[in-house]
This record gives C-alpha cells, structure tokens and sequence, in this order.
C-alpha cells in the first residue's frame, strides 16, 4: 500500500470490510505498509460496525393500527379538554376584565380589531361578491328550464342571509386571522415570551387572548353583514345583465322572499362561530413546542380545525333553528 | 423559622419533577443565601432550566417544598403582581417582547404593577438601560435589531425593573464572546453589590463560574451532588464533578485549586 497517496474514510472502510470478509473465509488479511498519518484512520475503522444495532421489535401490524386508534381517540379527548379549558380560562379573564375594566388592553383590542375587522373588508367583499353572482347564474340557468327564473332571489336570499354569508366569512376569517393568531401566539411560546409574562404576574390569557377574540368576536358579525350584502349585490348584478330583471324587480322580490328572521338566523351564528375559531387558535398556539416545524403544524391544525368545527357549528344551529321554528 | 427566612433567599427541600414517565428532578434539597451569587452547573439536558422552572412556578412539582424569600411558592397564585417585584428572570434568548421597542420592554413591567407617570416611568427605564451598559438611544430599537449581547442587557434591564430581591439568569453569557461575557460577567458582579442582589445563574461557562460565583452547586442525576465555593467543587470527589472541572476544557481552572 507504499504507493497511496491520499486515503478517505471510504477507502479505509473498504480496505476494512475486505480484511473482514478474509478472515471470515479463513484467510486473515493485514493492511501493510500505508503512510503513518493513515493509520489513526485505519484503526478508527477498524472499531466501527462492530456491534448490530438493536433490531426493532416487529409488532403486529393489526395491534399496531389498534393502537393508533386507541391513541387518536385520547387524543381526540384531550382535544375536547383543551377547547374547554381555553374556555374557562376566559371566561375567568373576562370575569376579571369586568371586575376592573381597566384592566383591558384597550390599545391591543383596537390593534386586532383594525387587523381582523377592517384590513379583511376588502377581500370578503370580493369573495362573497363572487359566491353571490356564481349562485345567481346557476340559479338562473337551471331555474330557466321551468321557467322559474324569479326564484332565483328566493334562492340567492335565502342561501347567502341564513348560511352562505356567515359560512364563507366564517371560513375565511378562520383561514386569514385564525392562522395569524396560532402563529403569534405559537411564535411568542417559541421566544418564551409568554413565560416571561407570566413570571412577571401577568396572566398571558388576560394580556393575549382576551383582547384577540373579543376583536374577532366584534369583527365576525359586522364581516358577516358586508359580506352578506356584498352577495347579494353579486347576485342582484347578475340577475339583471344576465337573467334579465331589473334591479327594482329583484329588490321588489327579495323584500317578499326574505324575512328578517332569515338575517336573524345568520347573524347569531356569527359570534359563536367567532369564539370557536379564537378559542381553537389561541388553545392551538400555546401547543407548539419549541421547533419551527411545530408551529407549522399547529396552525395547520388550527385552520383545519376552526374550519371543521364552524361547519358543525352552523349544522347544530341549523338543527337548532329548525325545531324552534325560525 | 425567622432567623432561616432571614438568612435564605431560596430553600429548596425534597423536591420531585418529571414529566410523564421521566424523573428530571429527584429529592433536591438546595438553599440560596440572601445576598450571594449561585452558580448552578449540570449536564446538558440535565434539568437545571427544569428546576429554575419550576422554582418561577412555570413548571408543576410532583412534591416538595419550594420557599422564596420566605413564601411558599404554593400560597402565591401564578398572576400575582407579588411575584413580579419578588424576583426578575432573564431567559436564555432574552424573551424581549417582539412588538416592543428596548425601551417598552424595561418600562413593561413598571406599567403592569406600578401607577407612574409616562415621564417618570421613561426615566426609571432609561436609568436601567444605563445601568446595564447601553445608551438612551439603544432604546428605540426593536429586539430584532439588537445583537445578541445587547437583546441580553435588555433582558437583564428589564429583569431588575423592579428591583426585585432574586435575579434568575438562565445561561446569562452562552452565545457571547469572550469579551462580551467578561462585561457581562462584571455588569452581574457590581449590579449585585449595588442592588445587594441575590442571583441564581444556571451557566456553563468556567469562567464566569470561576469569577462571579460565590458557591456552586453540580446538579447531577437529578440531586445536587456538590456545593460549596470553586475550590470545594474542584476538590469534590463525585465523578460527574471531577469530570466537569478537571476535563480539558477546566485546565484553566487548575491554578486556583492547588
């Protein structure tokens, strides 16, 4: 081996697993005559891939998925005491707001106000502006094959006052300021922020949270209402170039098709849809740990399941509004 | 019972911590005098930052007894303004509050707990910000445009707003160089004798063990194995502590114990 010039660990081990294979054979093999700064290296390898690493205890795959079952389900409880644990921590919060109403952080309540609430008015306007005119256009082109077109306010009122408004702006507010909120929140966890809160007498419920959801508490219903309007517009807009009605028949024929009870239906989801989706936000940030990939995580979740639980929420509170007849 | 709450500032007795199945904290018993400076040194991952938690309340103890300058830490509730003039924290990354400026971040605490006028309470935080060697105009800058020296003077003005009693300082001079750790080390030394602070400083730095510390304390599987001055622990017989202080990285030390 006089003749090697340069030796890297690859070629060390190689030279290694062929004296091993020779002495397995019988026919024990030495290196010999390799420059003096290699043989350190030489020998370090020799030591390596001796011991077997522990092979992994094979499970039944059948116990495994049971198990992941069993697994998923407390989780799933914990869930439900996470949820309901953020709940009461705010409504202590709010009893202590109450108690001393200076104590309210007025200046951040404002602040989330102004980012959940008005920096969001132009794009649920855009969007539900869009949903409004899709349903109307639809509406009008089947209802046309009875000829039935006018009851295409009927269904735009309808849909966009009691579910469509409240529903999409629910999602997107979820989507757009629930996020926002998981990730703040996760990010200050991260920074230990909240731990500095807290060590300094602060309750980071009171200092944090509070403020965030009465913003979205406040903002969702008044969202809902421009979004709700924004859809008929749409709606109106396509039923006169496209179906043909003039927009004083349709403001005619919606004042017949709808009541206020209808308005009413959506707009008192939209409060309680506001609080799961603070609620599951904020619960969701204080989760993540001390790595970037689980604040990625946590507010995957958080959107996914502020998203999933408005949606049952509005299923329940249809339920709801149907027995006591609104 | 008067004369030890006299005396300690911190006493630690039989106290168990752990997290699901794992043990971090096994039967410590540990007592901080009043007016002294308290190295605590450990493995990695050893439960140092565990056991200054769960002595700032933030992590649950499964048993024993924690007492602050002569309160149990049990009696007091988490949000309790008491516990924000009892002691100042300085974490590891500082945990200066993003959205505020150096200045807001010291003036934190004094808004939250004190009735101030804006001017006097700029004053006071300014006078920290001094204190810890940075100047008025350092101030307006946001944590994002501190260096990492500064975001901890920062931290550390804001953990003596208040003045409180104990100063913990969670690995006070890690991420520093040389030379920025000696400042540090000397800002610890003479803020302690002006203020007659108590400080508890979990810290891996020799140096800064050999210097500021008046005793140390090894934490080892989850006890205090040894604890007494530099040249105690440098005599001590336990092997985790024979290999921390007399491994290669130690050879400094070796002068000042024989």
């Amino acid at each position: 081996m006089a003749n090697v010039r340069e030796l890297d660990t690859l070629g060390a081990w190689l030279l290694e697993k062929m004296s091993r294979l020779a002495l397995e054979t019988g026919h024990p093999a030495t290196v010999v005559g390799i420059a003096d700064r290699y043989t350190g290296l030489i020998e370090d390898v020799r030591q390596i891939n001796r011991r077997k690493p522990a092979s992994r205890v094979v499970q039944n795959p059948v116990l495994e998925r049971l198990e992941a079952v069993g697994r998923s389900t407390f989780n799933a409880a914990e869930d439900v005491s996470v949820f309901l644990q953020m709940l009461g921590a705010l409504g202590s919060a709010c009893v202590g707001v109450l108690k001393r109403p200076r104590s309210l952080r007025f200046k951040s309540l404002v602040y989330h106000l102004n980012q959940v609430g008005w920096q969001a008015i132009p794009i649920i306007a855009l969007v539900t502006f869009l949903i409004g005119a899709i349903i109307a256009q639809q509406g009008i082109f089947h209802f046309r094959k009875f000829g039935a077109e006018s009851y295409v306010v009927d269904l735009v009122g309808i849909l966009v006052l009691r579910e469509i408004g409240v529903l999409i702006v629910a999602i997107m507010v979820a989507g757009r300021s629930g996020s926002a909120y998981t990730a703040e929140l996760g990010s200050m966890k991260m920074r230990e922020e909240i731990d500095a809160l807290s060590t300094m007498g602060l309750d980071p419920v009171e200092v944090l949270i509070l403020p965030r959801i009465i913003a979205l508490v406040c903002a969702l219903p008044i969202l809902a209402f421009i979004g709700s309007m924004a859809a008929l517009y749409g709606g109106g807009l396509v039923a006169w170039f496209y179906g043909g009605m003039s927009p004083a028949i349709f403001i005619a024929r919606l004042h017949e098709a709808v009541s206020v009870t209808h308005f009413e239906v959506g707009m008192i989801k939209a409060p309680f849809m506001a609080l799961v989706i603070g609620i599951v936000a904020s619960s969701e940030g204080l989760r993540v740990k001390g790595s970037a990939e689980s604040l990625g995580k946590q507010t995957t979740i958080s959107v996914v399941k502020s998203i999933f639980l408005v949606i049952v929420l509005d299923g329940a509170f249809a339920v709801f509004f149907a027995s006591i007849g609104m | 019972m008067e004369r030890s709450t006299d005396k300690f500032a911190i006493r630690v007795s039989d106290l168990v911590v752990g997290f699901s199945r794992q043990t971090v904290i096994d039967h410590l018993s540990l007592d901080v005098r009043k007016g002294e400076i308290l190295g605590l040194v450990g493995a990695s991952g050893g439960g140092k930052s565990v056991l200054m938690r769960t002595i700032i309340g933030l992590i649950p103890k499964r048993s024993g007894q924690i007492n602050v300058m002569g309160v149990d830490i049990d009696s007091i509730r988490n949000h309790d303004a008491h516990t924000a003039t009892m002691w100042g924290i300085l974490f590891q990354q500082g945990a200066l509050f993003s959205s505020l400026t150096a200045l807001q971040n010291v003036q934190f605490p004094l808004r939250e707990n004190l009735v101030l006028s804006e001017s006097l309470m700029n004053e006071v935080a300014t006078a920290k910000l001094e204190m810890v060697g940075l100047t008025p105009e350092d101030g307006d800058k946001f944590p994002s445009e501190l260096s990492g020296g500064m975001t901890k003077r920062v931290a550390l003005a804001r953990a003596l707003a208040l003045d409180p009693a104990i100063v913990f300082l969670d690995e006070p001079t890690s991420g520093l160089d040389p030379i920025a750790a000696g400042d540090f080390d000397d800002l610890i030394r003479t803020l302690q004798e002006t203020l007659g602070l108590t400080v508890f400083m979990v810290t891996h730095d020799l140096a800064s063990l050999n210097t500021v510390c008046d005793r140390v304390a090894a934490l080892a599987d989850g006890k205090i194995v040894a604890i007494g001055s530099m040249g105690e622990l440098l005599r001590s017989e336990h092997p985790w502590v024979k290999a921390y202080f007399h491994g290669k990285r130690s050879l400094m030390l070796q002068p000042e114990a024989s």
